[in-house]
């Protein structure tokens, strides 16, 4: 561990201490020019979190640059504690996803646990109320004991923070490919809901006000948690367990509802939740954004073990902390609220006119540092990039045409893939229920919750499929874009704006690089012409174990809107007789498809290719065709093609069957993944309406009462399957793979 | 009817059971913290869900030692209807108003979506709206609710009629499938499913409300009387 009282400032220039902290030697005469001296070790522990990736975005803030975050629904864009999107009536929805990916391969209970808290405190720190939280999650195959037990352990500390702070966890994604074996990805998101009229913002206005430390004590735990984000895994990781932070839920529960009670008080200035680098980022950002500086005593810092040092202080992680501004003079109405909580909330400094952040310990100044020189004069690179090999070589293949000799077993096979398999087992563990807003609960495209006294509902998803990036990153950025809102437009919804969990490797290699901007670009393009800016994100770089990375994996959690409750819709089918329509032609398209997965168990070739203009006309036609009440389901075409659509549109009452005829080449019909594709029920009585609404819907075939999935074509049966045992094969899947002995 | 919804330092339903009463029922509800209230000022009282004190020690441990017990107890023994639903039922085992104890779930793991419970007493003040035996489907969301009491106490619940609910097709491992269970005057109900979840069917189905409107019926009726 380093000590802090022997490291004198020429020692740590001397012996490149900084290096130890993840500083360059480049970086290090940066800190020294801006002070004019040489930093002691608080200091330059200070700026290595904030000028590391994970808090300064270094690295990606020349790409995210790129990112449209504008449209006439955004109330707040980037660079506050999480975007806000106008939803009409004087409300607005507050959202944004952050990974703790790192922290979850070390310790996967805490790491996952206390990545659920910290999204939580991003939002009700805007004054908001977390109305739900989504889980993005990537695992190695389950073929290995320690994934198994990764899985497992990260849902329970999803579950075990979850279901006690009273947050409804009501949807997610979960993937599995070899890549993550030894760095899960756990991205979650949080939505909250807020009248406009109550929104926070994190700054230090008012020279002369109180600064308030609130909540937990601040302890030994998560000291450069930061910085061990910004760094890539190797076998030594599992030395840095201590740098896991530890969670309270509990703690949590009474910062929500004390912080939600001190937002009506007018003499709140401002608050922001301690999150990465903890009281050293939300303190020196708050005075930042004001244009004040700040300082503090840190002898009046409420701490959770004796003789902690300033650098220890500045540099902890412990969780459920709050920073609060408040009026000068009016700190008792303020401290009362939180005694009411039985939570403790002490004056540790004030706000200053001079722009300086400045730390007193033991009677002396520790820390003295221009404060915009760490929120914003963090260095920015441009990293060289490099297209792939693989790439091109990808580029160059023949297409990949497999050809399914007994498309039932394909099927059977399919709907038993982790990636494809039910995820109950995972989501039963979650409390989807609590607020009493959930209309659509996890197992739909798109969670639905009602806003709870009008007639609208809040669509919510999270997507990436990260092989169609991994193929071709701006393709598969598109796509990911493209299938998220596909989801929110089949629950009924209109999709508003999206939040992104960027998860790459080591950018520091070309190649990395060179994936997160092609994915960033289709990422763009797609936001931009579907209309859904990007409001807020986070970026984790440096997912790789032992030199291997992961697949780009560029998350979106979309938010969108349903004008009336009316209409909501689901993917099941719901009446006997309804014709089947699906929507878009098929092409033979299976590079990054679950088919090749179980064919090949590899992904080659070039990814299902996107028109962003056919996407977007046919989401806007759908979504009409819904508001109309013409649709009676609707599900997307994603991983393992129309046939598992088809089954997964009847695993809700297993009575009902469905007759469908397909044309051409099984394989294709059946299993390619091509884009932009939807499976749609409508009423009989409804045909010609809505045919004139959705131009390209064939009509394939009509839902039965027969409790059997069955596909023919030319008057051959192609398939036919009791819809009760595929189903149970479907849920059986997920249990199953993990009570097998690795 | 006035009602009050107790919050306790980490409840996490209560604005559920507050709705439940306030919308559902169309009562007069009202959020109470679990300091400084007076209970006798309220003709039913309702102990949500959730992780009072982060189920610290033992599930509603903490919560079952402070005033507020003092006085629920005294308005139980005066007939006041008491609904206890997950932790609510859990304080309400600590605290001794109800027989029995609550170990985790026998798969070890938190359990969260609709299951079917069967009425086995329509003739309690919380269940009169349904018919004996009907099978209705109410959420559970809980990690703790296998119920357990001894071989003596059962053969009391049983020969006092005291079990409301079981489970028709047993989640948890709770002794006899037991779900809710009333104290011998049948003034206090404690479940651990939550019809609160239950009262719109826009959530997915609207068997709780049955409950609550027993309780409002059945308040009146003796309230009327005793007028």
């Amino acid at each position: 561990m380093l000590q802090a009282p022997e490291i004198t400032p020429e020692l740590i220039e001397q012996d490149k201490v900084y290096h130890e902290m993840g500083l360059t030697d480049q970086e290090y005469q940066s800190v020294k020019k801006i002070l004019g001296r040489r930093p002691n070790f608080t200091e330059i522990g200070i700026f290595s979190v904030m000028w590391s990736e994970h808090c300064s975005y270094k690295t990606s803030k020349p790409l995210l640059r790129k990112f449209p975050t504008e449209g006439p629904q955004v109330i707040q864009g980037p660079g506050e504690g999480a975007g806000v999107v106008d939803i009409g009536d004087g409300q607005a929805v507050v959202f944004k996803v952050e990974s703790h990916n790192h922290p979850s391969a070390v310790e996967p209970y805490q790491g996952a646990a206390t990545g659920v808290g910290g999204i939580i405190r991003d939002i009700f720190s805007m004054g908001a109320r977390p109305i739900a939280v989504l889980n993005s999650l990537r695992f190695g195959n389950l073929t290995s004991g320690r994934v198994k037990y990764l899985l497992e352990e990260i849902v329970h500390g999803i579950a075990g923070y979850g279901n006690c702070v009273g947050v409804p966890t009501v949807g997610g994604e979960i993937q599995f490919d070899a890549c993550y074996e030894g760095n899960p990805l756990v991205n979650a998101m949080c939505v909250g809901i807020i009248d406009q009229k109550d929104m926070q913002k994190g700054i230090a206005a008012g020279i002369g006000n109180t600064v308030l430390y609130v909540g937990s004590k601040t302890g030994r735990d998560g000291i450069h948690g930061a910085t061990f984000a910004s760094e890539d895994l190797t076998e030594d990781s599992e030395s840095r367990r201590s740098n896991v932070q530890v969670g309270d839920p509990f703690m949590e529960k009474l910062l929500i509802e004390a912080c939600l009670e001190v937002i009506h008080s007018e003499h709140l200035v401002g608050m922001q939740d301690m999150g990465a680098a903890g009281l050293t980022s939300s303190a020196s950002e708050m005075a930042s954004k004001a244009g004040t500086g700040m300082e503090m005593n840190l002898d009046l810092i409420p701490q959770r073990e004796q003789g902690m040092t300033a650098y220890e202080m500045m540099l902890s992680e412990s969780q459920e902390r709050m920073l609060l501004v408040v009026k000068q003079g009016h700190e008792q109405e303020i401290i009362d609220v939180f005694e009411k909580y039985g939570l403790e909330a002490v004056a540790v400094g004030h706000v200053i006119e001079e722009k300086q952040f400045r730390l007193l310990h033991k009677g002396e100044v520790v820390t003295d540092i221009p404060v915009d020189s760490l929120a914003e004069d963090a260095p920015v690179y441009h990293k060289p990039s490099k297209v792939p090999a693989y790439f091109e070589i990808f580029q160059q293949m023949e297409e990949y045409e497999p050809n399914v000799t007994d498309p039932g077993e394909m099927l059977r096979t399919l709907l038993q893939q982790p990636t494809i398999a039910s995820k109950e087992y995972v989501y039963d563990q979650y409390d989807s229920m609590v607020q009493t807003n959930t209309v659509l609960a996890p197992g739909s495209d798109a969670a639905v919750l009602r806003v709870r006294g009008f007639d609208k509902a809040l669509a919510m998803t999270t997507d990436c499929n990260s092989r169609y990036i991994y193929l071709d990153p701006e393709t598969g950025g598109k796509i990911a874009v493209a299938e998220a809102a596909r989801n929110i437009v089949c629950s009924g919804a209109k999709p508003l704006a999206l939040t992104d969990g960027l998860n790459f490797g080591n950018p520091d290699k070309p190649e990395n690089f060179w994936q997160m901007e092609k994915s960033v670009d289709g990422m763009s393009a797609a936001s931009l012409r579907l209309n859904t800016p990007v409001i807020s994100g986070n970026v984790s770089l440096y997912n790789e174990s032992n030199g291997q990375a992961i697949f780009p994996t560029p998350i979106v959690g979309m938010v969108g809107l349903h004008d009336s409750l009316e209409h909501i819709t689901t993917s099941f089918f719901k009446n006997e007789g309804d014709l089947i329509y699906l929507i878009g032609e098929t092409k033979p398209e299976f590079g990054g498809s679950e088919l090749q997965n179980v064919l090949e168990g590899k992904y080659f070739g070039k990814a299902p290719m996107i028109d962003l203009e056919v996407e977007a006309t046919r989401q806007e036609a759908l979504l009409t065709a819904i508001q109309t009440g013409l649709v009676v389901s609707a599900h997307d075409l994603a991983e393992g093609g129309l046939a598992v659509a088809l089954a997964e549109s009847l695993f809700s009452q297993l009575s009902f069957g469905c007759a469908v005829e397909v044309t051409g080449d099984n394989t294709t019909a059946l299993f390619s993944e091509t884009q932009s594709r939807f499976l749609v029920s409508v009423k009989k009585e409804n045909q010609a309406q809505f045919e004139q609404i959705i131009k390209d819907a064939t009509v394939i075939g009509n839902v039965t009462n027969t409790g059997q999935l069955i596909v023919k074509n030319d008057n051959q049966f192609v398939i036919k399957e009791e819809v009760a045992y595929i189903q149970a094969l479907w849920k059986g899947a997920l249990p199953c793979l993990l009570k097998s002995k690795a | 009817m006035k009602i009050a919804v107790i919050v306790f330092p980490g409840s996490n339903c209560d604005r559920d059971m507050y709705h439940a009463a306030k919308d559902g029922l169309g009562a007069n509800a009202e959020l109470v913290w679990y300091e400084g209230a007076n209970l006798a000022n309220y003709d039913a009282i309702l102990l949500p869900g959730g992780f009072s004190y982060g189920d610290y020690l033992r599930s509603g441990a903490i919560a079952s030692t402070s005033d507020i017990v003092t006085q629920l107890k005294i308005q139980a023994d005066k007939g006041t209807p008491i609904l206890g639903v997950c932790n609510g039922f859990q304080i309400l085992l600590e605290s001794g108003l109800l027989p029995g104890a609550m170990l985790r779930n026998k798969n070890l793991k938190f359990m969260c979506h609709f299951e079917d419970l069967v009425v086995e007493n329509n003739q309690t003040m919380f269940t009169t709206r349904y018919k004996e035996k009907e099978v209705i489907s109410l959420p559970i969301a809980h990690g703790e609710g296998n119920y357990y009491c001894d071989e003596t106490t059962l053969a009391l619940l049983k020969a006092n009629n005291q079990i409301a609910f079981t489970y028709a097709n047993n989640p948890n491992g709770s002794f006899e499938n037991i779900a809710g269970i009333v104290n011998q005057d049948g003034n206090v109900l404690g479940m651990m499913p939550h019809p609160e979840r239950a009262v719109e069917a826009l959530l997915g189905c609207d068997d709780g409300l049955k409950l609550f409107k027993s309780m409002l019926e059945n308040w009146r009726e003796a309230y009327v009387a005793g007028a």
